[in-house]
């Protein structure tokens, strides 16, 4: 089946930056892989006593937003706000936004629990009559609601181009990328602010309890034994431009997109992984490549039994058994809206520095898949690399990156 | 950009459908706001229909109304759903349960909590597999959900499906967002074709000093001003209506989109 899509111009990554529990910055995530050392840690969340691994981001209990940014404190905009000051974003943020205009600057942010963490919160301090205490109900439109972390990003950057923020689940913060492209395509803004954050809270900690998903160790993607993920927290963005305008040789652009849904479950993957083909398929399709083209592929690998197992059927039938893959969650937990912009970033870390890194704690590859797991790191030239996002509501977008050449 | 609207689907207090709210808001009938029985969104499997939420059957209803009037297979069209705040009915059981010692919730409540499980409940009963956006833009949501929907439109060259909804927020999440009554809509749009409700094009541009369109029926105006969905309406009334018309909605401080209309030739 050839997909029905047109090839995209590359959109470069002119700037970047990420914060996990691996550390602040793109410097030290990287260090992590190379070290190989996990994120995790036994969940010392707030007073939540699950037995489970959490990827807590340090520190973000320990200040909070001053000034004219108090309106938007909450715990996931202080993730936002750290993932800004890293990585010298802020500064390339000033320069396109002089070369362009700040209105002609969008930003397109994902997440899906945004600040919710403070209605639960609020919940807990209702007074006698069962009313929410004045601090948050104030505050609700610059915490809670889904669109806080776009208006605080597009606050802090000084931005005033179109904005939006993508909610669908675990995908939300691949499909910014897909948005900013058809932004940038139409004319409506000459560069996009993508990224995404999600936050720890009671809501996905007791949710995927619910849905008996958390593993009570440190996730282990597609090994044998894999009984779960755990979650984890991050920040990451981007400062997208067109190829054309700022085409340069060696550097990392977005080469095609693909997003689409399963039809099936709200927190089933489809049987046959049919939406995730579809959404691999037209990645491949609006890069121009084919799959012999990708040199690695960065799995949603979230380490439940059902996803890594439906995940291989899908890409060993795509990408055969040779071409090398792994999942990252290991390091940093599935971090939910976040997961997009994490493993596209951890992606454009494989492309500049020339690694991939093997599968974190998975000891014995689960021998009913058939795609070609690592588990080591290894070291060697990447050029282009795919990776697979799947949410609930059977909401999946693959990424396609690249190096320019 | 320019495109055409190939179906429109509406539900609201004294606005059940578009057929029936065509003539309320064309001004040709008066507008009564009677309460909204519960939607029918009769192309939910009856077990899906069983465990859905509001906003869920809201939603499906006016996709299904707008498709069913646009003639298109609903499994070749992408999807964009735009809702200020999603599923705050699920949200207040989920932050109510959250707040009790047990913190014991239902994993059905749960998955039912993302904002986009209307869009992954539309796409179970139609079995659609194409792209779904759900998003957000605070009070602009139906705005900036036009503005992606258009852009797909024009970008991909293919029809698109934007679903807009917002529901009343129940106690005590209503002090933090007051919204006291349900707005769903929802709109085919395709490239330009003769063959349409009519057709529309669309610039964002500097907010301009007059502000967004309002409209001229107090009581409608309470209802545009009341919902983010409802910010549809000054469009609708146009539709409804056949008159070509400039309309502004504001989008975020310091833009705005401006929709030229030319009404329907048929």
């Amino acid at each position: 089946m050839l997909p029905n899509v047109q090839t995209i111009t590359p959109l470069t990554l002119t700037a970047s930056t990420l914060v996990t529990a691996n550390g602040r910055g793109l410097g030290p995530v990287l260090q992590a892989l190379r070290e190989r050392r996990s994120g995790l840690k036994p969940c010392d969340f707030e007073d939540v006593p699950l037995k489970t691994y959490i990827g807590r981001v340090e520190g973000l209990e320990d200040f909070s937003l001053g000034n004219e940014l108090e309106r938007f404190d909450c715990r996931n905009n202080r993730l936002a706000w750290l993932g800004l000051q890293q990585d010298g974003f802020m500064v390339a943020v000033a320069e396109a936004k002089q070369r362009y205009g700040a209105h002609r600057v969008a930003v397109v942010m994902g997440t899906s629990t945004s600040g919710i963490l403070e209605t639960e919160h609020a919940y807990q301090a209702r007074d006698f009559a069962g009313s929410l205490p004045a601090w948050y109900t104030s505050r609700y439109r610059y915490t809670h609601n889904m669109f806080s972390l776009g208006h605080f990003v597009r606050a802090c950057l000084g931005l005033r181009g179109p904005a939006t923020v993508v909610s669908t689940a675990c995908s939300s913060s691949a499909k910014v990328f897909a948005t900013a492209d058809r932004l940038l395509r139409a004319g409506l803004c000459d560069a996009a602010i993508v990224g995404g954050v999600d936050s720890l809270c009671l809501t996905t900690l007791y949710g995927f309890t619910a849905l008996q998903l958390l593993s009570t160790s440190p996730c282990r993607p597609c090994d044998e034994d894999r009984d779960g993920l755990s979650l984890g927290e991050a920040a990451g963005f981007a400062l997208l431009e067109s190829s054309t305008c700022v085409s340069r040789w060696g550097a990392v652009a977005l080469l095609g997109y693909g997003e689409s849904t399963d039809g099936y479950h709200m927190s089933h993957p489809h049987p046959e992984g049919a939406g995730a083909i579809r959404a691999i398929r037209n990645a491949l399709g609006r890069a121009g490549l084919q799959p012999r083209d990708i040199d690695y592929v960065n799995l949603h690998g979230t380490a439940t039994r059902v996803n890594d197992a439906v995940e291989d059927k899908v890409v060993s039938g795509i990408f055969g058994r040779t071409t090398p893959c792994s999942s990252t969650k290991g390091w940093t937990g599935h971090t939910l809206g976040a997961a997009g912009i994490t493993e596209a970033l951890i992606s454009v870390l494989c492309l500049k520095h020339g690694f991939l890194p093997g599968t974190l704690n998975c000891e014995r590859i689960d021998p009913t898949l058939h795609s070609r797991i690592l588990c080591d790191n290894d070291v060697r030239p990447v050029r282009r690399i795919l990776s697979n996002i799947f949410g609930f509501g059977g909401n999946n977008c693959s990424l396609i990156l690249g190096t320019l050449r | 950009m320019k495109v055409s609207i190939q179906g429109i689907g509406l539900l609201a207090a004294g606005l059940e459908g578009w057929r029936a709210g065509r003539a309320v808001l064309a001004g040709t009938e008066p507008f009564t706001s009677v309460a909204v029985p519960d939607p029918e969104a009769a192309l939910l499997p009856p077990n899906e229909r069983r465990r859905s939420s509001d906003c869920v059957r809201w939603a499906v209803h006016v996709a299904q109304e707008a498709i069913a009037q646009s003639g298109l297979d609903p499994r070749e069209v992408p999807t964009v759903f735009a809702s200020s705040g999603g599923e705050m009915g699920v949200l207040d059981t989920l932050c109510r349960t959250l707040a009790m010692p047990e913190r014991v919730i239902s994993p059905t409540l749960f998955h039912q909590s993302v904002h986009n499980t209307a869009a992954g409940y539309w796409g179970i009963a139609t079995t659609c597999q194409e792209s779904s956006t759900a998003l957000s833009c605070y009070d602009d949501s139906f705005a900036a959900g036009l503005l992606e929907a258009v852009t797909f439109v024009c970008v991909e060259q293919r029809p698109v499906l934007l679903v807009a909804y917002d529901l009343a927020v129940p106690a005590p999440l209503s002090e933090a967002r007051p919204i006291t009554t349900g707005f769903a809509v929802a709109l085919v749009l395709a490239p330009p074709s003769d063959c349409s409700l009519g057709g529309m094009h669309l610039r964002l541009e500097e907010a301009h000093q007059d502000g967004p369109t309002g409209l001229v029926d107090p009581v409608l105006e309470r209802v545009r001003q009341d919902n983010p969905a409802a910010r549809a309406l000054p469009l609708l009334c146009a539709i409804a209506a056949g008159r070509s018309q400039s309309i502004r909605l504001s989008l975020l401080d310091g833009q705005q989109l401006v929709l030229g209309l030319d009404p329907c030739r048929n």
